[in-house]
């Protein structure tokens, strides 16, 4: 038997869950209505997060664009999905919705630009 | 130059009283921004969770922002970037400056104040202790690391939970810091319960509330930080110091309304909001001039300042059409019992719009209370909430057929009434 206490995010009151989970069966108590239960579930079976971050960025004029996974990515990616993006540069310009990195981590979801990164002018014209 | 609406600042607060205007048929607009594009403290909140209300989708920052850019160029609303105001005068003559065109003056009919907030510094938190480099506002940090794609340090302590401290404090993890701890001299958190959640929680950073920082050490750059737990009266108790290796602190410890241009002016303020008193056409005291947005009272969430602002234009819009309704008087909004403001600051009962929203923040904790509306003597409103806390805004809508019931209103009050 495993129990874990989770706060919940569904509105500001933000019950503290307990979870147990033993088995096949998960109990959540501690919720106030449907979306903490579901939450609590949620959170102990596959926790997902959007993950967002920045890409280097050559010739632009900043020198990192912002990004985000297009949906929510499992949790314990999390850190693979920022380790690949650490290794990713793109080249200016970049448009919102751009896709800077497919697949992320092997979790089938893509990370896509959320900035507009317009190119430097080239000094020599 | 004469300009009949001029708006000063290009964030999300000034980009919707501008957008909103021009749709209430004013054409004449500038926008005013010191930065080098639109957008204000959006572009660098690259973090999700924008837009829930307004675009009923979960956008980043630069993203919400961009929506509103967008808008802004397909309705060819003039702004003008680089560019400062260094001061407004009372017949609305306004001081700019940028580096390309130097120094020059604009003439407005109506002014909208949508400049936000700049962080509260060290020299304002009387921190004791050396003064090495490693200390950042939570906010120029986050400036650093999401525009400029700088790290700025290794091992962090975060003093103040407020919403960018918290944002910040998973931000430097994901890059790679080891985040010690976040500090929070209140019994309660400033920021959002998601955010302490995803941000703390989710990384296993301890909140520790009632804790300060009492020293700072380092010569050249922060060595460490000595943390001690705060009585009832927030002084630090002695015996409780802990010392944590550090070479970073992120102080998160509030925004200040960035009202210079509102105090040459004459524009009566609010002591507690330290924005403008407003009433419900968020018009300042000096005709024609309006505020939204952060410089009027500090935001939790960007839907509400675009809301807000909206309201702002349609009201400078009004007031450029001269259909301002000038009948009725000025009735004043008390806020007590644990209610610490609202916004607007007076209500016209013949002036406002159907359903007219006051937002108010609390300042403590409360459960299972009331929300209670008073028309003088006569209670209105009693509306129970589970929670209030002090970090999320609150509101109440009062639509204007529950008012006109009442004759010869002296005063409206918000209360929260415990059970």
């Amino acid at each position: 038997m495993e129990e874990r206490k989770i706060t919940c995010i569904g509105c500001p009151i933000g019950c503290l869950l307990t979870v147990v989970i033993e088995k096949d069966e998960i109990t959540v108590t501690g919720h106030t209505c449907r979306i903490g239960k579901e939450y609590g579930v949620k959170e102990v079976t596959h926790p997902c997060r959007i993950v967002t971050s920045t890409v280097k960025v050559n010739q632009g004029v900043e020198h990192v664009v912002s990004v985000k996974t297009e949906s929510d990515i499992p949790k314990d990616k999390i850190f693979e999905c920022i380790q690949e993006l650490k290794d990713c540069v793109v080249e200016a310009p970049v448009s919102i919705n751009d896709i800077i990195l497919e697949n992320v981590a092997g979790t089938h979801v893509n990370v896509i630009a959320t900035k507009i990164i317009e190119r430097k002018e080239d000094p020599h014209g | 130059m004469v300009k009949e609406l001029v708006v000063i600042g290009g964030g999300p607060a000034g980009l919707a009283a501008a957008l909103s205007a021009r749709e209430n048929g004013i054409e004449d607009i500038l926008i005013i921004e010191r930065d080098v594009q639109l957008g204000g403290i959006l572009n660098q909140c690259i973090h999700n969770g924008f837009g829930l209300h307004t675009f009923k989708e979960e956008l980043t920052g630069p993203e919400y922002a961009q929506r509103y850019i967008d808008l802004i160029h397909e309705n060819n609303i003039d702004y003008v970037l680089n560019t400062i105001v260094t001061h407004i005068s009372e017949d609305k003559v306004i001081t700019l400056m940028s580096a390309k065109d130097g120094l020059y003056h604009i003439s407005a009919k109506s002014i909208i104040l949508a400049m936000g907030c700049r962080e509260r510094p060290r020299g304002a938190l009387n921190i004791p202790g050396k003064r090495p480099a490693g200390i950042y506002s939570a906010g120029t940090a986050q400036r650093l690391v999401n525009i400029e794609g700088r790290m700025i340090g290794k091992k962090v302590v975060i003093l103040g939970s407020g919403d960018i401290g918290l944002i910040m404090a998973r931000r430097m993890v994901l890059e790679g810091a080891d985040v010690q701890l976040v500090a929070e001299i209140m019994p309660f958190s400033g920021g959002l319960t998601r955010n302490i959640v995803q941000c703390l929680d989710d990384y296993g950073i301890p909140l520790k509330l009632s804790h300060t920082v009492v020293d700072i050490q380092g010569d050249k750059r922060v060595e460490s930080v000595t943390i001690a737990m705060v009585d009832k009266s927030l002084q630090p108790i002695p015996g409780t110091e802990k010392t944590y290796e550090c070479d970073t602190l992120l102080l998160s410890c509030g925004l200040i309304p960035e009202n210079e241009l509102s105090h040459q002016l004459g524009i009566s303020m609010n002591q507690v909001t330290t924005g403008a008193f407003v009433n419900e056409s968020l018009e300042t005291n000096v005709e024609g001039i309006f505020a939204c947005g952060n410089v009027l009272h500090v935001h939790d969430l960007v839907d509400y300042v675009s809301e807000e602002s909206k309201q702002a234009g349609q009201s400078a819009s009004l007031y450029l059409k001269g259909l301002q309704n000038k009948e009725g008087k000025d009735i004043r909004i008390v806020t007590t019992d644990g209610v610490r403001y609202s916004v607007p600051s007076t209500l016209n009962v013949s002036r406002m719009q159907e359903r007219q929203i006051i937002r108010f923040r609390v300042g403590r904790v409360y459960r299972d209370a009331y929300v209670s509306v008073y028309v003088d003597d006569t209670r209105i409103k009693h509306l129970r909430k589970r929670i209030l806390t002090p970090g999320e805004m609150e509101q109440v809508l009062l639509r204007s057929d529950e008012l006109h019931p009442f004759e010869n209103i002296d005063q409206i009050t918000i209360k929260i009434e415990e059970v």
